[in-house]
């Protein structure tokens, strides 16, 4: 059996709360946590990196998920031995198909530089194992930062597979 | 959306005194960029020196900025913070736009 069947070391919750699904509590909670003065302490670009997919896929659901109604997301976050892992759960509208490909937007010429487009994109160089379940009405989103320089991304993310199965 | 404007050699220097520009304050942010820009002449350069947080929302309106401002007014950034440099990077932004590592000096700073 490969590595990743055997029992993993006890993965440590860092972070369990929830917000309030709209612009304002996503923005206040993020800068609490990752500039406040009770600020999350993690190595090297970690917190850089999962404070953007945070604040990306955070947006994501109350722009799409909760247009048309209140909710509140739950995040939580893991440190475990392969970086880490975070899981964001609301009750808003189901996603609609695929995950998307996060390609990088058309640059076009100056006059036509995009705006957007860009949220997918940046989720997906700063994460790995990213899965979209939705369960009994409830949507999940799980990621893991591999916590190494994201730059080589690509290959940051095959070294360790698909840990899927680990997923809590 | 704090906003501090100071003419540095002909350029408008525009010092963003706020600590994010993300989904909950791009709005904001663009609105008041466009006020206080508006029938000025010259290049503007942002200074995001105390922005230490930029999402995808944030650099939409600094790409609405640039565009606003038109082809006749260049508009440049400086002093990125480490988050907001790395926005740019994995955007390709970094090429779009020409960055100045330190914010031109205004009055306030001068010895």
């Amino acid at each position: 059996m490969p590595d990743s069947a055997q029992a993993m070391p006890a993965d440590t919750i860092l972070l369990s709360l929830a917000i309030a699904g709209t612009p304002d509590a996503v923005s206040a909670a993020l800068q609490a946590l990752f500039t406040g003065p009770d600020r999350l302490s993690l190595p090297g670009d970690t917190g850089t990196d999962v404070q953007i997919v945070l604040a990306e896929a955070m947006n994501n659901i109350v722009e799409h998920a909760y247009a048309d109604r209140p909710g509140q997301i739950e995040v939580t976050l893991w440190s475990t031995p392969d970086g880490l892992k975070g899981r964001l759960v609301d009750n808003g509208a189901p996603m609609p198909g695929a995950l998307p490909a996060g390609t990088l937007p058309a640059m076009g010429q100056d006059g036509d530089l995009p705006e957007g487009g860009f949220g997918w994109f940046l989720i997906r160089q700063l994460a790995c194992d990213i899965v979209y379940r939705r369960q009994d009405g409830v949507n999940h989103l799980l990621f893991r930062i591999p916590g190494r320089q994201s730059d080589a991304l690509g290959m940051a993310c095959a070294e360790t597979g698909d840990n899927v199965a680990n997923w809590p | 959306m704090e906003l501090t404007v100071e003419r540095v050699d002909g350029a408008m220097v525009v010092r963003v005194g706020t600590s994010r520009i993300d989904a909950a304050g791009a709005i904001g942010f663009k609105e008041a960029v466009r006020d206080r820009t508006a029938g000025e002449t010259g290049p503007v350069v942002l200074d995001l020196s105390q922005v230490t947080f930029l999402d995808s929302s944030g650099l939409g309106a600094v790409v609405a900025v640039r565009k606003l401002l038109g082809p006749d007014r260049p508009l440049e950034l400086a002093a990125l913070t480490p988050t907001v440099e790395k926005v740019f990077r994995l955007t390709r932004m970094d090429s779009v736009f020409t960055i100045r590592a330190t914010a031109p000096a205004g009055l306030r700073h001068a010895g």
